[in-house]
């Protein structure tokens, strides 16, 4: 397995600045918004973004979920793992807000086919966008695009995007690895 | 651990303290889909459960089939009343036909006891028991114990009393298997005609006088007199086991302490508790309720994880 890197610790942190910005274009003081954090991956990506906004654009106010959408997958009993759960934590309704779902690596878009249906568990919202660090441009399997989009990167099949963070893994770095046997 | 180490669930004595703490964990996940404003997730949908109750049931049965429900399975029930089971037909037969029909789980409850582990031994379809005679109540077990780990945290070290009738009840022999797999201490109390003769080699302390019961416990769960499933007399009288065995305010004011009461229902209201009782504070046993069903969603849930896709 060999690995590139895609992104350094400073180039992460001026992407997330960007992404913070961007959001802030569009939704203004988030009167009316919610980013929800797709669990596990997106999570990090939330936490980062929301301490962001609330310490460097002095976002006040500002609400934030965390979404588990293992049980509305459509791989289940397909794979070798069985899937596990995570927490959902959305205290407030979704009814006419303005979400914007939060995740790590934009893959085949069937996670965030997922997160869409799990999130009209909590009422309909007035618009849902989708905020991704990582958009990997080839093998889309369902028509679905990211509104906010940290870099995009061309990744063949046997590719994988890795993201790692200081609090979970030591460091802050976008990795691509490449297993060599296939 | 992400999987059950079983196919069926049988009973509490085959499963282990990793499998009872994943249902666990796996049931709190569920317990907040049940609280939100739609309650539905799709995990189950390509699932065809049966629920064949040879018995009767309102409680387990309605909370097994809104739990199917909520995990957006294809559902028939069998209630042996009105089937060919009156006709002489055979169990294996009954399930078979109903098998026939692309069936992947059967809820099943039995009268008698070890029915569910026979069905396992001769049907392709995962068993999940829902009661079998007087012998196992494992999902009344998960959630009874569930319960009280969410009122107080943990099972570790905490003394639990099961009063009452012992002898003709599977929840008390399923309880005893979940609460010491978990760490907890476990008494049985009751009229020395209702406590099975061997019941203390599996562990649990006996006692007859419920006060001393109730002041050594931190929970006591309450048990119903069965007395559909009792051939002859084991007590005088139900006026002398209330007086015996029924928990009032005055006897829980008398404690030096504040205890957990618990109930699987249906209650005799006034034999093993007073309305009083069963209304307070004190008492957990809507909760039971509630939790039976994020209990049985999480149980169906792990079975049917383990059903492979190409295997239907």
């Amino acid at each position: 397995m060999s690995q590139k890197i895609l992104l350094n610790a400073a180039q992460l942190d001026i992407i997330l600045h960007r992404l913070a910005c961007q959001l802030i274009e569009n939704h203004g003081d988030f009167h009316n918004t919610a980013l929800i954090g797709v669990q596990p991956r997106g999570v990090f990506v939330l936490k980062r973004l929301e301490r962001l906004l609330k310490e460097q654009y002095q976002i006040e106010n500002l609400q934030t979920g965390l979404l588990d959408i293992t049980f509305y997958r459509d791989d289940f009993r397909r794979g070798e793992e069985p899937l596990k759960a995570n927490s959902t934590e959305i205290n407030f309704i979704l009814e006419n807000k303005n979400v914007v779902i939060v995740d790590d690596v934009l893959y085949t878009g069937r996670s965030i086919r997922a997160a869409l249906t799990a999130l009209q568990s909590f009422g309909r919202p007035k618009t849902i966008e989708l905020l991704t660090l990582i958009d990997r441009r080839f093998s889309r399997h369902l028509p679905i695009q990211p509104d906010y989009n940290g870099r995009q990167v061309d990744a063949i099949g046997n590719q994988k995007v890795k993201v790692m963070w200081k609090e979970s893994a030591g460091e802050d770095a976008v990795y691509l690895l490449k297993n060599e046997d296939q | 651990m992400s999987q059950l180490s079983v196919d069926h669930l049988l009973g509490i004595k085959y499963l282990t303290t990793e499998d009872i703490q994943l249902i666990h964990k796996t049931a709190d996940q569920f317990k907040e889909v049940i609280n939100r404003p739609i309650k539905k997730v799709p995990s189950l949908r390509d699932i065809t459960i049966a629920n064949l109750f040879f018995e009767n049931s309102t409680r387990t049965k309605l909370s097994f089939e809104l739990a199917e429900k909520r995990l957006s399975a294809d559902v028939i029930n069998f209630s042996a009343a009105q089937s060919s089971v009156k006709k002489g037909e055979t169990l294996i037969d009954t399930v078979n036909n109903i098998l026939a029909m692309k069936v992947d789980i059967v809820v099943m409850r039995h009268p008698n006891p070890g029915a569910g582990v026979f069905l396992s031994k001769h049907v392709k379809a995962r068993i999940v028991n829902a009661g079998d005679g007087a012998h196992e109540h494992p999902t009344q077990a998960l959630l009874d114990s569930y319960s009280i780990r969410e009122k107080l945290g943990s099972l570790e070290g905490k003394k639990v009393v099961i009063v009452g009738d012992i002898l003709h009840s599977r929840v008390a022999l399923s309880n005893i298997y979940c609460l010491k797999k978990l760490g907890a201490e476990v008494m049985v109390c009751g009229p020395a005609t209702l406590i099975p003769r061997h019941i203390a080699d599996l562990g649990v302390k006996v006692e007859l006088n419920l006060k001393k019961a109730l002041q050594w416990c931190d929970v006591a769960n309450m048990l119903r007199v069965q007395n559909e499933r009792m051939d002859i007399s084991y007590f005088p009288s139900v006026r002398e086991y209330v007086q015996q065995y029924g928990v009032t305010r005055e006897i829980l004011d008398g404690l030096d302490k504040e205890i957990v009461i618990m109930h699987p229902g249906p209650i005799n209201r006034g034999v093993e508790i007073t309305s009083e009782v069963a209304d307070s504070d004190q008492a957990i046993i809507l909760n039971q309720v509630e939790n039976g069903v994020a209990i049985r969603m999480a149980v169906l849930y792990l079975i049917a994880s383990k059903i492979q896709h190409h295997d239907q």
